[in-house]
């Protein structure tokens, strides 16, 4: 399992590497310019999962797993519970705000990687000695003897910095309640005190169409209600806005149902007139 | 195939993650590009192991993941109470430093 | 007992009298002029103690020294309060406390009217300790202290009516034109310093013989300031005149028998140095005779009485300091003119005072006239002191100013012809000025007039306590020249301290002697002619262009304003115009371009952290290319 060439690769190991290595500069330009950051998210955590495979290929079985399993597994699933919590479709447009910046971002990028790829040309790089006598025992007992010797200390360090992270995310994260929270009673009570609400807050949704929460509902005039999307998603500016759309689906139906029963205009007579149709000119007057 | 092309491809992706850094202005995006800096960095470690013939690139990728596992911790920690305490990711808003 | 031990409190008396009379408040005002007066003559009889001590001693341990305290013991740098008295000091301590004595007892009756008398005292009493320590203390950082305290004390009793305009003014005058000599005297402390390593009488004076002559005569033209702004010699002349703002006793004491002495005690006291440089020398007789005929061509035109006595001074102490830069010829006759005209001076100038007393105040002399029946003992001492200050045959002037002349004439060579000729000519314009003064004031017509608000004058004879010091200073005045010519005595007194050398004079002492006679007779009937015989106008003539000259002060104040104030203001114009463009241009233009570039690297700071993040990574970016240049290389 460890006949890696000293100098050169098998052939299959270089196929993988140009299709993989594709798809993996791909996933990583797409990190950097997906709109928004649940695909950014995705697009990494494929290029990671490419470059756990490639880190079996280098003989790293042991950081291959972990790759996949720490990183791409909780690191990045971590990643997607902040941005659940920060704002899934919080799209930053892309506009650039800093004169100058994207350009000056773009040459030292690319004159970056430049300067490594000479620096790796110039490098003396042609004998790789290759993991077989060094994994000789296994590849977890050989990186587990030399943490536990030689990076000891090291390793203990690491320890009492993943504790201090800890600790820091939750002192950062934690907020103190400085008072009792409300009851239920309570907040019955202070609304009938308060007098408007009483009634529980309007559903989201449009009726028969939309039912997600981030659809507001539409008021008798077809606008529609910031009262019944919740806060959270208003304040992010979340809310879906469909009344354009139920207002002309509105039309349409009327327009079948005047061809239907034949009549020339629905509006100049005051007989059969339906809901649909009452809402509709309204909110033309109110358009007008 | 020469192994070194696993460096270049390092290389490529360090480069990638940098500009993404440079250029994007969600927090959370911003340390995803870090992550992938990291990343890319690992691989030239396990790379620069399969050169030498010995497993101390190994190692060090390893701590590599403990470190940055640690500070995406923090980092993430902060990005939610900044975006608490300013309803916003982007790296922009909070540059309260200049005059 | 230790005689020693006495001199400090010499100075300590009158300085306790100064301390008690200035802290003491109001509750003094009624015995504070007793005890000033007490204390000035503690210190005149402690004097008398100590001379009586000196004279049983042998010539060769007269010189008495007290060490009190080291002032400052640096390392390098070493002060001491220590007092120095030897026959020289002695001669000074005696006319200082003496005539001081008098004049303070003058005073009682002088000031009786003024609300501030006790104060008047205390300054009197400050002045006093501030001379003795001037003339007492061992080093001349000691006699600096002194010299600084005399002028202050010059300068608050010189404005001591403060209230009146012209004296605040002459105050201030008198103390800024000190101020220049006291920087000399300053500047050859320094001096002294750097090429002695200390200050002390003593060493200074035996370490001259080995120093080069041209640190000598900067010293000693620095030493020369100094005399010249405290002696009132050109040209730092200007403010003896003005001086006379300050009442008569203070004139009496300070500005004609003491304190405008002091710089011929230091140009006495610095004798070595000076015989060391023969250009500072020369300095020193020239600065004496222009003085000479300075202050006597100024004393004959003033009108008023105090100014022609201040000319007088002026004149007289010129010729100390031309006898002082004679050298070993002539320190013995300054010293000795100066005792002999402290007293006579002091004595015209109570007179002086005394006349003011009777006449409200009035100091023009051609409002006087006719005198001597309405003050008998006010006439006969000033006439005393008249006949003392021209050289009178047997009065104390004839003796001492006979001296310098034949002392100037044996100078030899050129130098010495022409200032032996300027004395004689000083001696000539002396006894024409005071015979001026004697007859505007106490001969022909009385010339007085109510004043403005119908006060006549009612000339009376003064008070005993002022009466008697005039009198004991008359009696000063007669005989202190006899006593101390008969026998060359005052001569062997000072003879160890300041040397003498009889010079080889072209002339006989009784040649000498003729013509000063011949000139003061011409002088006298000059003035007689002018002033005896006519009656005197009281409104003073417009006369000659020299007589108006000369009573500006032969136009010493328009020179200073001109060359000066003048030439000062336009300094201090150009130096701000530099100050404003130059300076002010450099400085703004510094802040001015750092603040442009702060203000365009400030861009830079934009507070994006990824503006920052690029600066980081083009950092980076040219730290490799660096280390692949260097690896390279």
């Amino acid at each position: 399992m460890t006949a890696l060439a000293a100098y050169t690769t098998s052939t299959g190991e270089a196929f993988q590497f140009w299709v993989l290595g594709t798809v993996a500069v791909i996933g990583a330009l797409c990190t950097i310019l997906m709109k928004k950051a649940v695909h950014s998210a995705l697009c990494l955590a494929g290029t990671m999962i490419i470059l756990a495979v490639f880190y079996l290929a280098n003989g790293a079985y042991f950081l291959g797993i972990v790759q996949i399993v720490v990183y791409t597994g909780a690191i990045m699933m971590l990643f997607l519970f902040v941005v659940m919590l920060v704002g899934v479709t919080a799209a930053d447009s892309l506009k650039e705000t800093i004169k100058g910046q994207r350009w000056l971002a773009a040459a030292c990028g690319l004159g970056f990687a430049i300067l490594l790829f000479a620096g790796i040309g110039n490098a003396s790089l042609k004998d790789f000695n290759g993991l077989a006598k060094a994994n000789e025992g296994g590849n977890v007992e050989g990186l587990a003897s030399l943490i536990f010797t030689k990076y000891v200390f090291a390793f203990e360090i690491t320890g009492a910095l993943l504790i201090t992270a800890t600790v820091g995310a939750m002192v950062l994260t934690h907020r103190e309640r400085t008072e009792r929270a409300k009851t239920q009673r309570e907040r019955a009570e202070e609304r009938v005190r308060e007098g408007k609400h009483l009634p529980p807050l309007p559903a989201p949704g449009v009726y028969a169409r939309h039912n997600a929460v981030d659809i507001a509902g539409l008021l008798p005039d077809g606008t529609p209600s910031e009262l019944t999307v919740n806060k959270t998603l208003r304040e992010r500016g979340q809310i879906r806005d469909v009344s354009s759309e139920a207002l002309d689906d509105l039309r349409a139906l009327e327009q079948r149902s005047t061809d239907r029963l034949e009549r020339p205009d629905l509006r100049r007579t005051d007989t059969g007139r339906n809901g649909d149709g009452d809402r509709a000119e309204e909110t033309e007057e109110a358009s007008k | 195939m020469n192994p070194v092309n696993y460096l270049y491809l390092a290389a490529l992706l360090f480069a990638i993650g940098a500009t993404g850094v440079l250029i994007r202005r969600n927090a959370i995006v911003v340390f995803m590009c870090i992550e992938l800096m990291l990343n890319a960095c690992n691989l030239a470690f396990v790379a620069f192991s399969r050169l030498h013939g010995n497993l101390d690139g190994q190692i060090i990728a390893f701590f590599t993941m403990v470190v940055a596992a640690a500070e995406v911790v923090v980092g993430l920690a902060i990005i939610v109470s900044l975006f608490r305490s300013r309803h916003s990711a982007s790296v922009d808003d909070a540059s309260l430093m200049k005059l | 007992m230790n005689t020693e031990n006495l001199i400090a409190l010499l100075v300590a008396a009158p300085l306790l009298g100064a301390a008690v009379l200035l802290c003491g408040g109001r509750r003094l005002d009624r015995v504070g002029h007793w005890l000033g007066t007490l204390l000035a003559a503690v210190s005149f009889v402690i004097g008398l103690v100590l001379f009586t001590d000196m004279l049983g001693k042998g010539t060769e341990e007269r010189s008495l020294h007290q060490h009190l305290f080291s002032w400052i013991p640096v390392e390098g740098f070493q002060a001491d309060v220590a007092f120095q008295l030897d026959q020289l000091s002695m001669t000074f301590v005696l006319l200082i406390s003496g005539v001081g004595t008098l004049i303070h007892l003058y005073s009682i009756g002088y000031m009786e009217h003024d609300e501030r008398r006790r104060r008047f005292f205390g300054y009197l009493n400050l002045f006093l300790a501030a001379m003795l320590l001037l003339v007492l203390a061992d080093n001349y950082l000691l006699l600096y202290v002194g010299w600084e305290g005399v002028g202050l004390a010059s300068y608050l009793l010189i404005g001591f009516w403060q209230h009146k305009p012209s004296a605040a003014t002459a105050a201030k005058k008198a103390f800024l034109v000190n101020r220049v000599g006291d920087m000399g005297l300053s500047i050859a402390i320094m001096l002294m310093f750097t090429t002695f390593g200390t200050f002390a009488f003593k060493p200074v004076l035996e370490a001259t013989a080995e120093t080069s002559e041209g640190k000598l005569t900067a010293i000693g033209l620095m030493l020369l300031l100094a005399a010249c702004g405290k002696s009132a010699q050109v040209p730092l002349q200007s403010w003896l005149g003005d001086a006379m703002e300050g009442p008569t006793p203070v004139s009496a004491l300070i500005h004609a028998a003491t304190m405008v002495t002091a710089g011929v005690y230091l140009i006495v006291r610095s004798g070595a140095i000076f015989n060391g440089a023969p250009d500072a020398q020369l300095a020193v007789t020239v600065v004496g005779a222009v003085t000479l005929l300075f202050g006597a061509i100024v004393g004959c035109a003033k009108d008023d009485i105090k100014k022609a006595l201040a000319g007088s001074t002026m004149s007289q102490i010129g010729y100390m300091i031309l006898a002082a830069g004679l050298g070993p010829i002539g320190y013995v006759f300054a010293i000795m003119h100066l005792v002999t005209h402290g007293f006579f001076k002091a004595g015209l100038f109570l007179g002086a005072g005394s006349v003011m007393h009777g006449m409200n105040d009035e100091v023009d002399m051609r409002k006087y006239g006719g005198l001597r029946k309405y003050m008998p003992v006010t006439f006969v001492t000033f006439g005393l002191g008249y006949l003392a200050i021209i050289g009178f045959p047997g009065l104390s002037g004839f003796f001492s100013k006979d001296k310098i002349i034949e002392a100037a004439f044996a100078k030899g060579g050129t130098e010495g012809w022409i200032l032996g000729s300027v004395a004689l000519l000083g001696a000539a314009i002396t006894a024409y000025y005071m015979t001026r003064v004697m007859l505007l004031t106490f001969f022909g017509e009385k010339r007085w007039e109510p004043d403005a608000q119908g006060n006549a004058p009612h000339p009376h004879e003064s008070p005993k306590s002022m009466t008697i010091p005039m009198i004991l200073l008359a009696v000063g005045s007669v005989f202190a020249g006899g006593f101390f010519s008969i026998g060359d005595r005052f001569m062997h007194w000072l003879e160890p301290v300041t040397h003498h050398d009889h010079g080889d004079s072209p002339l006989s002492a009784a040649t000498v002697t003729g013509a000063t006679m011949v000139v003061l007779v011409i002088g006298v009937s000059l003035a007689w002619a002018q002033y005896g015989r006519r009656p005197v106008p009281s409104v003073a003539p417009r006369g000659s262009l020299v007589t108006r000259a000369a009573r500006r002060d032969l136009l010493q104040d328009d020179f200073n304003h001109v060359v000066l104030v003048r030439g000062g203001e336009h300094l201090t114009r150009s130096l701000v115009y530099v100050d404003h463009t130059l300076v002010d241009g450099v400085v703004n233009g510094t802040a001015a371009s750092v603040g442009g570039l702060s203000g365009r690297l400030r861009k830079l700071q934009n507070g994006y952290a990824r503006s920052y993040a690029v600066s980081m990574f083009g950092g980076a970016a040219v730290l490799i290319v660096a280390t692949l240049l260097m690896r390279a290389v």
